[in-house]
């Protein structure tokens, strides 16, 4: 539930500027900043293929989760 | 001129550090232009329209880094990528540890397996796929980027919301969530006001004067500009107002969004209907009186939505922090050297709100967003008239960081605008707070001095500072270096806006 995440400290993973998570671990938020690339090395077809297989992995798992 | 360039094959920096740095060095003597960038389609359409382009960026990829520079001589431009080097050098050290950052959400996940909350600011074409990955790993999104499709933005949310997730954007700028800034957001002490808003400065301004006027907040969640649009539904909005209303520290609950799409208003009106605690509505542009017809309370601007709040938060009246009769005290006397208004901001919703109040004085008032009733900009570059420009809009930010961020090009605006004889009353706006710039009102008033030495004239000025005294930036300290420059400060963007109908009515 939403409501349940309020009051709770926000820790972050960070995708992108790298200057949010400086920000953030300046307020002593506990941040990864993760060193983002464009998957596959920017090629769109194998990206299409790599978002589907995970996809049906999440899909796989929440199935055996739901068992 | 010659030009220079350096190729990084599979160099990855995000595009805020490449423009910031690219603008840095643009500035060093002897350099016309730069372009650091990732090999994207619009870095190198850039290229190509800058005479920039080389026959060796044939075939790169947007994971290759392009440093490409135009100077008087080959020794400044090879100087010059050194530079930029340098500074890229220093951007990738891990602050504070020797372990180097992990390259894939699922990594960073690994290292922080409790982390809530994943920000997503990477190119839009890859953030819808970011977003999936964490909500299906239980995980908060705020998303930054923009350029997602409004498909893949309802695709999103309704994963969200059937995990009970958030996902504030895209292009969502600001939130405070469980007391914690993101992106850009300021400094708020902890209240009982819970914020629901469709819009990044509106947000921040109405945190920030809530802030100022004593009173606190529990949460500020932004949604995306689109949310409330017929396709979305309004999916976040009534996901985050229903746990703000079960959320039992927060006593009123605040909207703000422009007038959302005749459906989704219905559905909102419903279910804001079965709340019992106190709700100011601040629908953009909208008529109150319809709005306090179906029971809530109507904020006329954003100063309004946040003296409510604070009313019904507390049980007590809250006043403007400057009284009409100071905004006509700070206008007395006040001369317009040149007929016409020019309003430069870096808000998009301070800019709107801007039009909104002063484009019924003026008449014919222009922007290169116009509300109903005003004019587009035929040259969004060049004023004529009364003009009122959100210089953070696509217009000016294709390829350049936005200029809360990046003062550069507000700054060249700045000093042209001085400089026009027709310009008579210049405004702005200041936005404090993280993730904006450590010193606006200094960048602004160098440039400000550049123009009126170059011009020899000195046009009334005005700022508005969006932002708290526990923001990172020294809120006193950038008020008092905009008033020692000659610059008349307001607390708010609408009492900016009546000083300035004041001296446009007597000048008229």
């Amino acid at each position: 539930m939403l409501k349940d995440f309020f009051g709770k400290k926000v820790k972050v993973i960070n995708l992108g500027i790298a200057s949010f998570a400086d920000d953030l671990r300046k307020q002593g938020v506990e941040t990864v900043h993760t060193d983002w690339r464009p998957p596959a090395g920017g090629n769109k077809k194998i990206q299409a293929l790599l978002t589907k297989v995970a996809n049906w992995q999440s899909k796989v798992k929440s199935a055996k989760g739901a068992r | 001129m010659v030009v220079s360039f350096i190729i990084k094959k599979q160099t990855y920096f995000d595009s805020v550090t490449l423009m910031l740095i690219g603008s840095q060095v643009k500035k060093l003597p002897g350099i016309d232009n730069t372009v650091v960038g990732m090999c994207t389609d619009y870095n190198i359409d850039s290229l190509k329209r800058l005479s920039m382009y080389q026959s060796a960026f044939d075939g790169l990829t947007p994971n290759d880094l392009i440093i490409c520079i135009r100077a008087s001589d080959k020794k400044t431009a090879d100087a010059a990528i050194t530079e930029v080097e340098k500074r890229l050098a220093s951007r990738k050290k891990p602050s504070g540890s020797a372990e180097l950052p992990p390259s894939s959400q699922e990594d960073a996940a690994a290292r922080l397996p409790d982390a809530n909350m994943v920000l997503i600011s990477v190119p839009g074409e890859y953030a819808a796929a970011e977003t999936e990955k964490a909500l299906n790993a239980g995980r908060h999104v705020m998303l930054f980027s923009d350029n997602v499709s409004i498909e893949e933005e309802l695709r999103i949310k309704t994963l969200g919301v059937s995990k009970e997730l958030l996902v504030m954007g895209p292009d969502c700028g600001t939130a405070i969530i469980n007391g914690t800034p993101l992106a850009f957001a300021n400094a708020v002490r902890p209240g009982n006001i819970g914020l629901v808003a469709a819009s990044g400065t509106g947000l921040q301004e109405v945190t920030s004067t809530i802030h100022r006027l004593g009173c606190g907040i529990t949460q500020a969640i932004g949604v995306g500009g689109r949310d409330l649009s017929e396709k979305i539904g309004g999916k976040m909005t009534l996901m985050a107002t229903r746990a703000l209303a079960e959320d039992p520290a927060t006593r009123v609950i605040v909207l703000l969004s422009k007038p959302p799409a005749e459906s989704v208003l219905k559905t909102l009106y419903a279910e804001l209907k079965g709340i019992s605690k106190k709700i100011v509505i601040y629908f953009i542009g909208a008529d109150p009186k319809a709005i306090e017809a179906e029971g809530f309370v109507a904020a006329n601007n954003l100063e309004d939505a946040a003296i409510k709040a604070c009313d019904l938060s507390t049980d007590k009246q809250h006043k403007p922090e400057l009284s009409e009769a100071q905004i006509a005290e700070a206008a007395a006397g006040c001369k317009m050297t040149g007929r016409f208004l020019r309003g430069l901001y870096s808000g998009g919703t301070l800019c709107d709100e801007a039009q909104r109040i002063l484009q019924p004085l003026v008449g014919e008032l222009s922007s290169n967003t116009p509300i109903k009733g005003c004019k587009k900009m035929s040259d969004v570059y060049s004023s004529t008239g009364h003009c009122i420009i959100d210089l953070g809009d696509d217009d000016f930010t294709r390829g350049k960081a936005h200029p809360m961020i990046d003062p550069a090009y507000r700054a060249e605006r700045i000093e042209k605008e001085v400089a026009d004889p027709d310009a008579g009353l210049i405004l702005f706006d200041v936005v404090l707070g993280y993730g904006s710039h450590l010193d606006m009102a200094g960048e602004m008033v160098e440039a400000i001095k550049n123009g009126c030495k170059k011009a020899n004239r000195q046009p009334l000025l005005a700022a508005c500072i969006c932002g708290t005294h526990e923001d990172p930036q020294n809120y006193e300290q950038q008020k008092t270096t905009l008033e020692k420059a000659g610059i008349k400060v307001f607390p708010t963007n609408v009492a900016m806006v009546k000083f300035a109908q004041l001296c446009l009515e007597r000048n008229k």
